[in-house]
């Protein structure tokens, strides 16, 4: 070990507060270590790859005969649905990231960083839509293979991601306060698989919601998921599904719905998050 | 004289458990302030209000001049945390974690490539500087923790308990770190359960327990006042125990502790120890054991506040509400 260079005991001058494109900057730099974290352990990322990919050939191959009398035409119904309920179980790795954060003692290192307060989250959630874009395009590409075919165009598909990435974003809310709450990343664990599947199932992702009790459709068609899951086979299929139980008439109001939940969601979940983790720092 | 940190009256709760009873402190520009004290003393809540991790509920806290609370982001330029708590991230490489910090304090992306690479070979970590961390052993993480809090050399430093857990090595490896430091001009605030730790490197230490301080003062100071010293003495023959006891007792100026078949006590004479020879000689008393050794922080405790300081590890972590079992009530044992 040599001389060790590290002091400057001269105060240098320091600015009061931190700029929002330092802020922004600082974001983008925590961003870029979620990613490099992928890089270290690709099995992260065989985690969000392999299982949509299994759900796919599971529904598709095992289900869809049973369900739409023919495997093709249930891969078209089942696919949007597919990637919206994908999307929800990936804004959980913000609610894991952060808590490996939190309890590994990582926040308090940053904390302790002149940089914006915000910056640590904003960073993670960032990071979170790359991984997000990813497993869309990963899920979508396999239904591409396997013989999903789009009914729009490319604009409209690209709305429909687009309108997925924004339905995440407001989700993460829900994922950061989990993430907050949570005691280790074990419960986060439990937590997707307890209180996701349901809500995911529960939805018209597999099944048209015809098909179910009277009591049950009450609540599968004001379920987010079955709402963004309309937009998307919208957006998506657009007029092929004439004829079947699954058209959707028009885009305008599932997409309409979508953005009024993604607000709801932001309006409850922001500030109890923001609460939850001012109490536990 | 400048103090660097500067602290009164701090204050802070968990839930029923008052972490921090009106804390005191001044650590002067350019020194070691030790600060002493079993597990769940209020160590780690001291150094977390002071690193602006924590708003205190009452009293004030000044570094360099500038408000912990109300001028946080000042503060933050001015330190480098690093401790049992303010960790490097495991699944990055070395060269990575200190990368991120650079980049995060703002400096050029080659900068903070140099910086990370510099701060790697002083530590002598550039053999694993792309490994990453997980992989690394409690010294070379510990070096790479102080790394990290060094990356934007911050004028002050604050050490929370960094070799706890560490092997004899590695503890004088890093006692030498931040020796180096300390000669560099950095002003360190050190929290530590060890007394020799303080001694070694702190020019003042302060002990504290239940979050408040109780003895403050240079190391001789507080070795004077204490007893730097232990001498044990384990007579062969039980029936001499009380014989043993009344000499080391008359010898030593202190009240002995008669613990199964040994008796100690605390001493800051170094000629007490061949007087006592001398005198169980004379007697013909044999032992079976005679040794002087470093006082622990228990026997400091004991001397200080006339308890013991609760065995480390099995108290209250400070990060819960858990109470510490039977600490504030644990009797001094029978002398």
């Amino acid at each position: 070990m040599t001389a060790i260079t590290t002091t400057a005991p001269a105060t240098p001058e320091l600015s009061p507060r931190v700029s929002p494109l330092d802020g922004v900057r600082q974001s983008l730099t925590l961003a870029w270590r979620t990613i490099v974290q992928v890089r270290h352990n690709p099995w992260e990322l065989g985690d969000f790859s392999f299982q949509p990919i299994m759900f796919v050939l599971l529904f598709t191959f095992v289900f869809g005969g049973a369900i739409a009398g023919d495997w093709q035409d249930y891969l078209q119904f089942m696919l949007p649905g597919m990637i919206t309920m994908n999307m929800l179980f990936v804004t959980m790795y913000v609610a894991q990231g952060l808590n490996l954060d939190l309890t590994k003692g990582v926040f308090d290192r940053l904390r302790s960083l002149p940089i914006a307060r915000w910056a640590p989250l904003a960073g993670r959630i960032a990071a979170d839509q790359v991984k997000q874009a990813w497993s869309i395009v990963l899920v979508l590409g396999v239904g591409l293979i396997l013989g999903f075919r789009i009914g729009t165009d490319l604009a409209q598909l690209l709305g429909a991601v687009l309108l997925l990435l924004v339905f995440a974003l407001a989700f993460s809310w829900v994922s950061v306060l989990v993430g907050v709450v949570a005691r280790d990343p074990e419960r986060v664990q439990i937590f997707g698989f307890t209180a996701l599947f349901p809500v995911t199932f529960v939805s018209n992702v597999f099944v048209p919601a015809e098909s179910m009790p009277g009591w049950l459709q009450a609540f599968v068609n004001i379920n987010p998921v079955s709402i963004l899951s309309d937009a998307c086979r919208a957006l998506m299929l657009g007029d092929k599904t004439v004829g079947t139980p699954w058209h959707v008439a028009s885009a305008g109001p599932p997409v309409l719905q979508s953005l009024l939940w993604a607000a709801v969601i932001v309006a409850i979940f922001a500030p109890l998050s923001v609460w939850a983790f001012k109490r536990k720092i | 004289m400048d103090h660097a940190i500067w602290a009164e009256g701090l204050v802070k709760h968990f839930g029923e458990t008052k972490a921090l009873d009106g804390v005191d402190l001044a650590v002067r520009t350019g020194t070691v302030l030790g600060l002493l004290g079993p597990n769940g003393a209020g160590k780690t809540t001291t150094v977390r209000v002071l690193a602006t991790l924590l708003r205190p509920d009452a009293g004030r806290a000044t570094v360099n001049g500038f408000d912990v609370v109300s001028d946080a982001h000042r503060v933050r330029q001015l330190i480098g945390l690093t401790g049992q708590y303010a960790s490097v991230d495991e699944t990055l490489t070395g060269t990575e974690n200190l990368l991120l910090i650079g980049r995060l304090l703002g400096m050029p992306r080659a900068q903070a490539r140099q910086r990370a690479k510099e701060l790697l070979a002083q530590f002598e970590l550039t053999e694993a500087a792309s490994r990453a961390t997980k992989t690394y052993s409690g010294g070379m993480r510990r070096r790479l923790d102080l790394a990290a809090s060094l990356v934007g050399q911050p004028p002050l430093l604050y050490l929370d308990e960094p070799t706890t857990g560490l092997d004899p090595r590695a503890r004088v490896e890093l006692w030498e770190l931040i020796r180096r430091l300390v000669a560099g001009g950095t002003t360190v605030l050190l929290t530590t359960q060890y007394l020799d730790e303080a001694d070694v490197l702190a020019d003042e230490i302060m002990v504290i327990d239940h979050g408040r301080v109780i003895a403050a003062g240079t190391p001789d100071e507080l070795k004077a006042k204490t007893g730097s010293q232990t001498l044990a003495v384990r007579p062969a023959d039980d029936s001499q125990l009380p014989l043993v006891a009344s000499v080391v007792g008359e010898l030593a100026c202190a009240t002995p502790d008669v613990k199964g078949h040994l008796v100690t006590a605390q001493v800051t004479d170094p000629r007490v120890l061949p007087a006592v020879v001398r005198r169980l000689d004379d007697a013909g008393v044999v032992v079976t054991e005679l040794a002087l050794r470093t006082s622990s922080l228990n026997e400091v405790f004991l001397t200080l506040t006339g308890h013991p300081a609760g065995e480390p590890g099995g108290e209250r972590d400070e990060q819960t509400d858990r109470p510490r079992a039977g600490e504030r009530h644990t009797e001094r044992s029978p002398a």
